[in-house]
């Protein structure tokens, strides 16, 4: 009866008025995912719009300065739009129209959705309006202009702590109000049955490219493959081709704020227990009677209280270990890669970078790393000037 | 018969719905003795959550109120205060509630206490019937009624979950969330008609505009009708002196039906 399970986790948890329209999602879906000219139009888009294959890049100089394992990491910074948010979007984009829908939706912490999601829409004929926490719309301001200058109206979310989860449930009450012409574009591998399993196919070319270049270039497997997690599309799309690889230790990093022992913490599997919310069961940060907690992360796009259902069954069956990073880690990262490889990376992804400068030092030099690049860090540089007392805005 | 099933007999039922702890857990308990006075014949108590996904503007502020008093508004003790009104008025008490709270009190309890302090029924919009099996057997232990959501948008699913119904049908009026207006009345005409054909559970429509026209219609059309949002508007406004606002609302509402 229930579906899109991953052990306890996942399910279809909506209001009954959206049972109808996942239900069409699912089978549209599941009509085009096997449809060679679905592919072929999605394959020229990621092709010749977003630009990948992504490069999987060796970083020599972080290698040598760390001293330890092979370092390498996948440049989803270097999409178009700036992130691997494009991945989906332009899949679930496409599916929209196929379905015959004029109007996309979406939720935005960061920006870094919004901005893909304004861009597929402008891309492909779309009316796009994106809900955004208002604190996020503040934290970053220049990402709502852009995407006003790509066309989407962009909704700025006061209600509850105006951050990503609120964005997520004004996204699903839009939504509720309008399915006749209307997909909502969910960023994460996160909400209803067929959402995780859809956003996770679209971004499993992130590891599908990843598995293939390492191969190429080490001639064999990594041993360690990471990536930051918020609700968790970059780990799983990182992730996901390396499920089978035993050998292969997957390692999500968790935004943990000033730290899992305060309460401004965004780490969920750290600090959080099972619970239903947003469509799913999974992991969430709340308290013993179910209110979900305000969390916290310097990081606009980590800022969520829960993860993917995925996730939470990966954790449980301990194929992949979850980690949590500081605000302060994420930054001294942030810097120290920009120093070290001349990359800007994004401080989601940063969160990743931190970990790595925890555990390459400790590992053999003939073991590889690969790290995901889920975004670059234009955006961060005036939180981050701000973070280091540099009075500086946008 | 259960006592929600006595409470459409022989009459249209009023429905009316509040929010617990809004402005505080003893003006809840005041306003349920007020709405019953006046005429209700079920109400429906939502637990306050703090992300209340399928409610509109109105009822998300109520929301917040009762989180933000002092003290807060926790599940406990919104089964004491239903405890304590439950021995003042006889209509069936009914919880509308998100699944979280309910998850994370854990199903046995939850529906233990729900018998124990005189909860009837039990109202989740974000459990939609293909997950309720998950539910249904500890809430059927403890005599607690599961209540169905219909929407207009259900369309082939109608008669599946009008088939498995138990107390009272809860049809949503539109494709707007609770508290807005806009619904087209044919398409409820023609969810009513379709709930009828494979069940006697008695159906109530949910309306979020203060109009009794459309009362009287809905009351017509169905067995009963759901005012939440108006109610709760009334609360809002008036907080603690709401009490005879209420009364003097669900009155007339009541008796707008009759006609």
């Amino acid at each position: 009866m229930s579906k899109g399970r991953y052990g306890v986790h996942g399910g279809q948890y909506i209001p009954e008025t959206l049972m109808n329209e996942v239900i069409k999602l699912e089978e549209a879906y599941g009509n085009y995912k096997n449809d060679p000219d679905f592919n072929k139009e999605l394959n020229t888009l990621l092709k010749e719009y977003a630009g990948r294959p992504s490069l999987l890049y060796y970083a020599e100089k972080m290698t040598k300065d760390l001293g330890g394992a092979k370092i390498y990491f996948k440049r989803e910074d270097l999409n178009h739009t700036g992130s691997h948010k494009i991945n989906n979007v332009l899949g679930q984009a496409l599916l929209a129209k196929k379905m015959g829908k004029t109007r996309i939706i979406a939720e935005t912490g960061a920006g870094q959705h919004g901005v893909a999601t304004a861009t597929a829409a402008a891309l492909l004929g779309l009316e796009c309006e994106i809900f955004m926490g208002k604190e996020d719309t503040i934290r970053q301001a220049l990402n709502v202009y852009r995407m006003e200058l790509l066309g989407a109206k962009v909704h700025a979310v006061e209600s509850g702590t105006k951050t990503l989860k609120d964005a997520v449930n004004e996204c699903m009450r839009e939504w509720t109000k309008r399915v006749d012409d209307t997909l909502y574009v969910l960023g994460s591998v996160m909400g209803p049955h067929p959402f995780p399993m859809i956003v996770r196919d679209f971004q499993s070319v992130i590891s599908r490219e990843a598995r293939e270049q390492i191969l190429e270039m080490e001639g064999k497997l990594p041993d360690v493959v990471m990536a930051c997690v918020g609700g968790g599309s970059n780990a799983m799309g990182m992730f996901y081709e390396f499920i089978k690889d035993e050998s292969v230790q997957l390692i999500g990093c968790e935004a943990a704020g000033l730290g899992v022992d305060t309460d401004k913490t965004a780490a969920t599997i750290a600090t959080g227990t099972k619970g239903v919310f947003h469509g799913m069961k999974s992991y969430f940060c709340q308290n013993e009677y179910g209110q979900i907690a305000p969390v916290y992360s310097i990081s606009a796009g980590l800022d969520y209280p829960g993860i993917g259902p995925e996730h939470a069954y990966l954790h449980d069956i301990k194929r992949a270990q979850y980690v949590p990073v500081t605000d302060e880690e994420a930054v001294n990262a942030f810097e120290y890669i920009a120093k070290t490889e001349g990359i800007i990376a994004a401080i989601e992804s940063s969160h990743a970078v931190a970990h790595l400068m925890k555990i390459a030092p400790k590992m053999d030099k003939d073991k590889i790393i690969i790290c995901c690049l889920s975004g670059r860090g234009d955006k961060d540089v005036a939180a981050i000037a701000r973070y280091r007392g540099v009075n500086l805005y946008e | 018969m259960s006592k929600i099933n006595e409470a459409f007999q022989n009459k249209k039922a009023f429905i009316g719905f509040l929010t617990a702890g809004d402005p505080t857990l003893e003006k809840t308990e005041e306003f349920i003795i007020e709405m019953e006075k006046a005429g209700a014949a079920l109400i429906q108590i939502g637990i306050p959550f703090s992300d209340p996904i399928a409610e509109g503007p109105v009822i998300q502020d109520a929301n917040v109120r009762a989180l933000s008093v002092p003290g807060g508004c926790t599940t406990d003790m919104v089964f004491d205060m239903v405890k304590r009104v439950s021995k003042k008025v006889s209509v069936p008490l009914v919880f509308f509630t998100y699944l979280n709270p309910v998850y994370k009190y854990g199903y046995e309890k939850f529906c233990a206490r729900c018998n124990e302090t005189g909860i009837s029924g039990l109202i989740i919009p974000d459990m939609p019937f293909e997950e309720r099996v998950e539910l249904t057997p500890t809430a059927e232990k403890y005599n607690v009624e599961l209540i169905s959501l219909i929407a207009p948008t259900s369309e082939d699913r109608v008669q599946m979950i009008a088939k498995e119904a138990k107390g009272y049908i809860y049809v949503v009026p539109s494709m707007d969330i609770t508290g807005a207006s806009g619904e087209k009345t044919t398409d409820i005409e023609k969810v009513v008609e379709n709930i009828k054909k494979v069940t006697d559970t008695p159906v109530a429509i949910g309306f979020g505009a203060n109009d009794f026209e459309q009362a009287a219609k809905y009351s017509r059309l169905a067995d009963g009708i759901i005012v939440a949002s108006a109610i709760v508007k009334i609360i809002a406004e008036h907080g603690n002196n709401a009490g005879k606002y209420v009364y003097e609302y669900v009155k007339s509402m009541a008796r707008g039906m009759e006609n």
